[in-house]
This record gives C-alpha cells, structure tokens and sequence, in this order.
C-alpha cells in the first residue's frame, strides 16, 4: 500500500467504519487536486514536505472538526468589528497544523474527547450536541487557569489553554484578525517617525534636552 | 560515472575561498575586484533576495499554510535562513554537560541573510581586555590596525548610526538613522532617567541609496527575510553576487568542502577536495593560494579533518589551539507589559528589520564583579502577528484591569478576550543583553572519533560551559532589565530568572556569535595564525571567518569579519605582489 493510502485507511477508520483489505485494491482516483501554492525560497525538503502535507488527508474527522468550530468561535466570536474564528478560517488551520506538527495530535485528540466525556457525564450529551447554554457552562469551568477547580477538571483547563492559544494564533494571523488588531504595515513605507499628535499624547518628543 | 572516481579540475586558480557568508564573500569581492581569479565554494544552493522565487518580503502570514511557524526552520517560514540548529543529515554532538549550539545556513551569503544587520565596531579597548584587566588575552592588533577597514567597509556596505564620541563605541561613517518609534522613546526617557545611555542603533541598512546597484529601505521591518531592494547588507547580494558580475569569480554552489589538501613536500596548500552534495561527485580543486570562510567552527572542522603525514594534529595545527578557545556572547532577555501603551492610536511603525535605539556598555567593569561588559537590544511595538501570535495571553489578561476598571479572571475566551488584544497590541517592550565572555582553553570543538555526516566527513563535538564570570555578567542584565520596565511604569512579564537558571542566560551558541577556535597570535606556540589571519605553518592557507578572533568584545561581531577578512584580503595581494606567496 502506498503511504497516501496507508493515511487514507487510517483517516477511514478513525471516523469507525470498517476498512476491508478491498481498499487497497481500489484504483486511486484521477488526482483532481489543484496544484498547490507554496511559498518562494522553499529548501527541496521544505518544498515537497508542504506539497504532501496540503495535500494530505485532514486530521479531524468531521466531528472533532465541529466540536472545534464550535469552540473556536466561543473563544473568538463575531462581534461589531470583525468576525469569528471560524469565518477566519481558523479550524482548517488548527487541522494543518496537527499534521504539520504531530506532537499536538495527542493532547489535541485526548483533549477534545475528555471534554465529549465530561459533557456526557455532566450533560448526558456530546460537547457539540449540548445546548449553548450547556457549552458555556462547562467552558466556563475550564477557561480561567489562574482559579482553583476541582481535581477532575485541571486537564480540561490545560486543553482549553492550549485550544484558547491555536484560536488566537490563527484568527490574529488570518487577514480578518490582522484587520482587526488594526495592523497596517507590511508594505513598503517611509518612516519620519511617530506622528505628531501622538508624541504630545505621550508627553514626548525627538528634541534632545539640551546638555 | 563512478563517483569514487576523484574528479581533478585541470584550473589552477589564484584562489579558493570556502564558504561564501560575510568572511568568505568579502575575501571574493576583494580578490575578484583586484583581478583575481577566484573559485568560490559554497555547500549551499544559491541564493538571491531580488529573485521573485526566493522573496518572501513583503507576504503575509496566512500566505504559509503554517503561518510562518518554524517547523522546518528555525525562524520560520519567511526567514532566510536555509538550515538552523540541526540539518538533516549533517549531526553534531557535546560532551555530557558541554552543550552547545550550532547555528548553521547552507546557502550563498551563510548567516549575513537573515541576520539581526548589528553593525558594530569594537572599540580600543576590546582588542587589550588583558592588558587592561589581567584576565583574558589581547589581540595581535590594535584598534588602529582595523579602523581603515572598518572605515572601509562603512563606506562600502553602508550602516547607520550617530557620532557619539564615545571611546570604546567608535564612531564610523554613518548613514542618517531612523527615529525612534513609540516606545524606543519611552525606553530612551525611562533608561537615561536612571542613568542608562540609550542611543542611536548601527545596523547595516540604507536609509540612503550609497551606489546604483543597491535600492534604499522602505521601511518594512523585514530584514530577516533578506532584502529584495539590497537595502541591508547580505553577503549575497552585497559581496557574492557583484563579485561574479567581475567576470573573475567561479561560483560553485552545492560543494560540500571535504579536506584542504597539501603537498607533502613544500607543505604548502595546494587545493581542497570538495563533495558536490547534489551529484555526490567528488571533486580535488586546486590554486595557489586557500582561504577558509566556511564560518568559526566549521573552519576548525576543515582544518582538524585535514591531516596528513606532515600535519599529523590537523593542517596550521603544530600548536595544538585549533579548536580551543570557542566563546559565544553571553545573552539573556527579559520583556515587559506597558499599560500607557494599551489602546494605542494605530499607524505604520514597521520601520527597518531592527531596534532604532539601543544601549551600549556604560559602566566600569572594575568596580562591578565581573569583568567584562554587555549591551542591550531592544524590541517591542505594533509588529506584523506571526504564528503563536496571542499565545500565553493568561498570564496577562488577569493582571490589568478591563475598561471598566474591574480586575478579571486570567484566560478567558469571547468578545471579551477580543477586546483585550486590541487593547493589548503594541504595548509589549523587550531587551536581550548581549555580553562579552572571558575565552576558555577548556571551551572548544574537536573531531568526534565516533560520528561522520552524511558525506562520510567526521562531525564535530563540543564540550562548553560557562563560567561565574558570565553567569554574574547575566544577574547584572536581570537587575538592569528590571530597573529599566519599572522606570518606564511598565509591569514585567514571567518570572525573574534566579540561580538556580543561570540568571536566564543563554546556552552556550545560542547568541549565534562565535568565534576563537582558530586563533591569531604573535606566538606560533600558541595561536594558528599569524596576525594577518595566515597560518603560522601553511603561509599560503588564510581564515577570514571569525575563527581567528581572540576576544568578542560586547559587540556583534560580525562587521568585525567583514573589516578583518577585508584586510587579509590586501594583505595577501601585497604579499603575491612582492612574491611572498
Ligand atoms: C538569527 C541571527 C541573527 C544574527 N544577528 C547578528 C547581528 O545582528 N550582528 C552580527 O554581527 N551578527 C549577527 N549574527 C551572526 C552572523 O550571522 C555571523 O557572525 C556571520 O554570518 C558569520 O559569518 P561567516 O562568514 O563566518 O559565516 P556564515 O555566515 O555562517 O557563512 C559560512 C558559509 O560557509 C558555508 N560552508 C560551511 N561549511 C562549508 C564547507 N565545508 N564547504 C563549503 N562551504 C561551507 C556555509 O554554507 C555558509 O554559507 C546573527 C546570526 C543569526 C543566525
Ligand atoms: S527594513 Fe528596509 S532594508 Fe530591511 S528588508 Fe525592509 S526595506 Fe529592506
């Protein structure tokens, strides 16, 4: 079998059907993909790695991708001035960046089932299938690391920090949260210093005291 | 093709140069200009920022599928730096409790691509550190020995700065520099109000086109990703490149440099042998005159791995020094929140790919206890997000009061934290001291009887610690970091580094300014290379890397190779003028 297949099969099972050795005897398909963009000054390395991994199958499967839309938008939501984490983007990066770095697959994949665990003892239900007001009760019990929760829930704590962190790096580094913070560089400028206004905001200016 | 089959090139050039970053590069340009004919080997690709299929200036971050993270290089998908701490394929190794680390870019111009462009020269001082102190070594030269060639290479590459008089931060020919953003302003206010000089930064960046080969900065904060305007100085497109435009230099990238091959009669260097890490030809190369550029360890890995018969410790290696003596600059950081920084009015303050302002070494070393002094880079402002942008904003968020005064839980999730980082952006400061070390015999790189890379040549292993020396050196930066946030009403952020961490400083190579393990003396018994930076015992065979330096001063050294590997470079032509060589 061929590794694209191997992660074909692999990505099959994880969503709990069953994968007989036909599989492998299935032709592949026509690749329909479109060619990837990649950035300029990729090493050969760089290159075909990026390739293959745009090019791979997802990590979530389709119900851990809801369950972290669902909570990317409970930390970044749309609001007066810009959108929501997922509007940004965000879950399909978070995705890339499992594969991209396979050292968060676990605490990623063990995160989101203990909070599915949590929410069916606590709810009777899946994360995703409680109510809203359901959800945020038990995101409020594990958003803030600086309280003492009880023993049961430290992991959920640390989890939603992590998640909290991919959230924010996404979103503030999708066009929508660059907007957002109100960022305008990146393009070529000239630079005479700060503006006026705000120098006397701040009580300061580039005249040197004299000597 | 048999690939054993050792490839001899009928040419015989005036010289080879290894190694094509800011020794090797300049030592090209230098030779090439004068009418030289040069072959340049670089174990690199080629590289080139004007090249719209290299430019990654001026893209964004979503523009990388991982929003720049540094999964496969260690600044991260913009940066141009092909390779970092660890290269696939070619390992390094430390003695247990030795570690170090090795910063390396296989690519035309090496490390002068993507580095910090911190142009400074030593001053006076930093080349007699024994005379002066006791402890230490001084340098064969003297700061007059150099300064026509800092002059030259201001002159040359172009750098900025201010006329400060100040005696051990020689002042040079300077471009205007840029003003202060926001908060260099506030630093500057806050540090000159404890007593702490905060001036004018030197990096090598037009802020004024010099020549018509070169464009002028546009202020895009960038300098990392190399410059596709050849506003900042790259070996690249400074140096190499105008160099082939001679007609007089042959480029050979993607050569893994092996041995510097002798002649067992005169002793003399005849030659290198390189690998071609694409082909994996190998190759015999050979000319009258071998200089090696290929960066401070790697140069005393050529050296140690070419023995023979008549050089039985490694070639220009009769005193056994190659090797000892590696010393990195001592580092260590601190950052800090300024909440008269929060909800700031927004407006493009990228500026240069650098701090505007920084603090140079201001006290006396005599009446502190350690010996050897430290500067200080600054940073901060509203930068462009990058990957992990808002990570960690729990250890903020609980410790400044919302708009309506009212203090919150730390973490949190909503509009809300939405509205934190707005009002959060910008307001960040940060300084990294950047200090001097006393050099140790007992701090060095040699050949690891045990390993080879993936060419078959033997990899190095390193065995480095610091001394309480650095690590005193270190607590001094803690406390001074400390006292400048809190001067300027700003709240520090983490922990304060203790003993127990070494005050925070950094391990040894991760300042990426190493130097010594080829050092230059006026004693063959002591040093490998005479002062002119030519082997005690191979006259035709040169470093022009910073393996020959004897100190590192508390300055970045790399405009210091720059001068000095310029200086070898007319050495050497006076020396086959007059038939020396
Ligand atoms: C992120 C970063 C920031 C920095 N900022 C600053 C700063 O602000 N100021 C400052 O002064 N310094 C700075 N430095 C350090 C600076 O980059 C180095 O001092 C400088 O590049 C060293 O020049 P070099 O010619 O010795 O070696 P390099 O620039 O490393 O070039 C060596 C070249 O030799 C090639 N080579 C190596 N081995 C072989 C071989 N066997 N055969 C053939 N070729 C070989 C390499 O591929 C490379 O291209 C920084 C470094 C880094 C990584
Ligand atoms: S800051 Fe200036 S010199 Fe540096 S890359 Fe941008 S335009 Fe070029």
């Amino acid at each position: 079998m061929k590794r694209r297949d191997t992660l074909k099969a692999i990505s099959v099972a994880s969503l709990g059907m069953a994968v007989g050795p036909v599989e492998a005897a299935v032709p592949e398909p026509p690749d329909t993909k479109p060619a990837v963009k990649l950035l300029p000054g990729r090493q050969k390395f760089e290159a075909e790695r990026d390739a293959k991994l745009l090019a791979s199958e997802k990590f979530f499967t389709p119900a851990e991708l809801q369950t972290v839309t669902i909570l990317g938008d409970i930390i970044i939501p749309a609001d007066a001035k810009s959108g929501s984490a997922s509007q940004a983007g965000v879950p399909a990066f978070i995705d890339f960046m499992m594969r991209d770095q396979p050292r968060s697959q676990t605490p990623m994949r063990g995160g989101l089932r203990w909070l599915d665990t949590k929410c069916v003892s606590r709810y009777g239900n899946l994360f995703a299938k409680c109510t809203k007001e359901q959800q945020i009760d038990m995101v409020e019990q594990i958003a803030y690391p600086g309280k003492k929760v009880p023993s049961d829930l430290t992991q959920g704590v640390a989890f939603f920090t992590m998640m909290r962190n991919f959230v924010m790096g996404g979103f503030y580094t999708s066009k929508m949260g660059i907007d957002d913070l109100g960022y305008v560089g990146n393009t070529p400028n000239k630079w005479e210093g700060v503006p006026e206004d705000v120098l006397k905001q701040y009580g300061l200016s580039y005249d040197e005291p004299k000597k | 093709m048999d690939l054993f089959q050792i490839k001899k090139a009928p040419t015989v050039y005036d010289a080879i140069v290894v190694g094509s970053g800011a020794g090797g590069g300049m030592a090209a340009y230098m030779l090439t200009k004068a009418g030289a004919k040069v072959l340049l080997l670089e174990a690199g690709g080629y590289f080139d920022p004007a090249d719209p299929k290299y430019m990654t200036q001026l893209k964004w971050p979503y523009e990388s599928p991982r929003r720049g993270a540094s999964t496969t290089r260690a600044g991260g998908d913009f940066d141009a730096a092909w390779g970092g701490w660890e290269i696939e394929g070619e390992p390094y190794s430390s003695k247990p409790g030795g570690d170090f680390f090795w910063f390396r870019s296989r690519m035309l111009g090496g490390r002068t691509n993507h580095w910090g462009r911190i142009s400074m020269r030593f001053g006076p001082d930093d080349f007699r550190r024994k005379t002066l102190s006791g402890i230490g070594d001084d340098w064969p030269i003297t700061y007059d020995d150099m300064k026509p060639f800092y002059d030259r290479v201001d002159k040359l590459i172009g750098v900025f700065g201010s006329v400060e008089n100040m005696h051990n931060e020689p002042d040079g020919h300077f471009l205007p520099p840029p003003k202060p953003r926001l908060h260099e302003l506030m630093l500057k206010k806050a540090a000159t109000g404890i007593g702490i000089p905060v001036i004018p930064s030197r990096l090598s960046i037009l802020t004024q086109p010099i020549n018509k080969e070169r464009g002028q900065c546009f202020y895009c904060r960038q300098c990392n990703r190399g410059c596709s305007a050849y506003a900042d100085f790259s070996s690249s497109s400074v140096l190499c490149i105008p160099a082939v435009k001679t007609g007089n230099l042959t480029l050979q990238n993607n050569a893994m440099v092996r041995e510097v091959l002798t002649d067992a009669k005169t002793g003399l260097a005849t030659g290198v042998s390189y690998v071609d890490t694409i082909s994996m030809q190998e190759m015999s190369v050979y000319a009258k005159t071998v200089i090696l550029g290929a960066s401070t360890c790697e140069s005393a890995r050529l050296l140690l791995n070419s023995k023979s018969a008549r050089f039985p410790n490694g070639l220009a290696n009769s005193s056994g020094v190659v090797g000892k003596y590696l010393n990195d600059s001592t580092g260590a950081s601190r950052s800090g929140f300024v909440p008269a920084l929060m909800d700031r009015k927004r407006y493009n303050e990228d500026g240069v790919g650098g701090m505007h302002v920084f603090t140079p070494w201001w006290l006396d070393n005599s009446k502190l206890d350690f010996p050897r002094g430290y500067h200080i880079e600054y940073g901060g402002g509203m930068g462009m997000p990058g990957y992990g942008f808002g990570g960690g904003i729990e250890n903020l968020n609980g410790k400044i009061p919302g708009r309506d005064g009212k203090m919150k839980p730390a973490g949190g999730y909503g509009a809300g934290l939405k509205d934190d980082m707005r009002r959060f952006y910008g307001a960040y400061v940060s300084m990294s001291g950047r200090g001097e070390p006393i050099p140790l015999e007992s701090n060095y790189c040699e050949i690891d009887p045990n390993t080879v890379d993936k060419y078959g040549i033997p990899t190095l292993r390193f065995h480095y610690k610091w001394s309480d020396n650095e690590i005193k050196q270190a607590k001094h930066m803690q406390d001074t970091f400390e006292q400048i946030i809190e001067a300027m009403g700003g709240m520090p952020m983490g922990n304060k580094p203790g003993k127990e961490q070494n005050y925070g400083l950094a391990a040894p190579g991760r300042i990426i300014h190493e130097v010594g393990t080829v050092r230059m003396g006026n004693d063959p018994g002591k040093s490998a290379l005479n002062k002119f930076q030519q082997a005690h015992d191979v006259k035709n065979l040169f470093v022009v890397d910073a393996a020959p330096f004897v100190t590192q001063g508390d300055k970045n050294v790399t405009w210091t190779i720059l001068a000095a590997s310029m200086r070898t470079s007319e050495y050497l032509i006076d020396q086959v003028k007059k038939k020396n060589i």
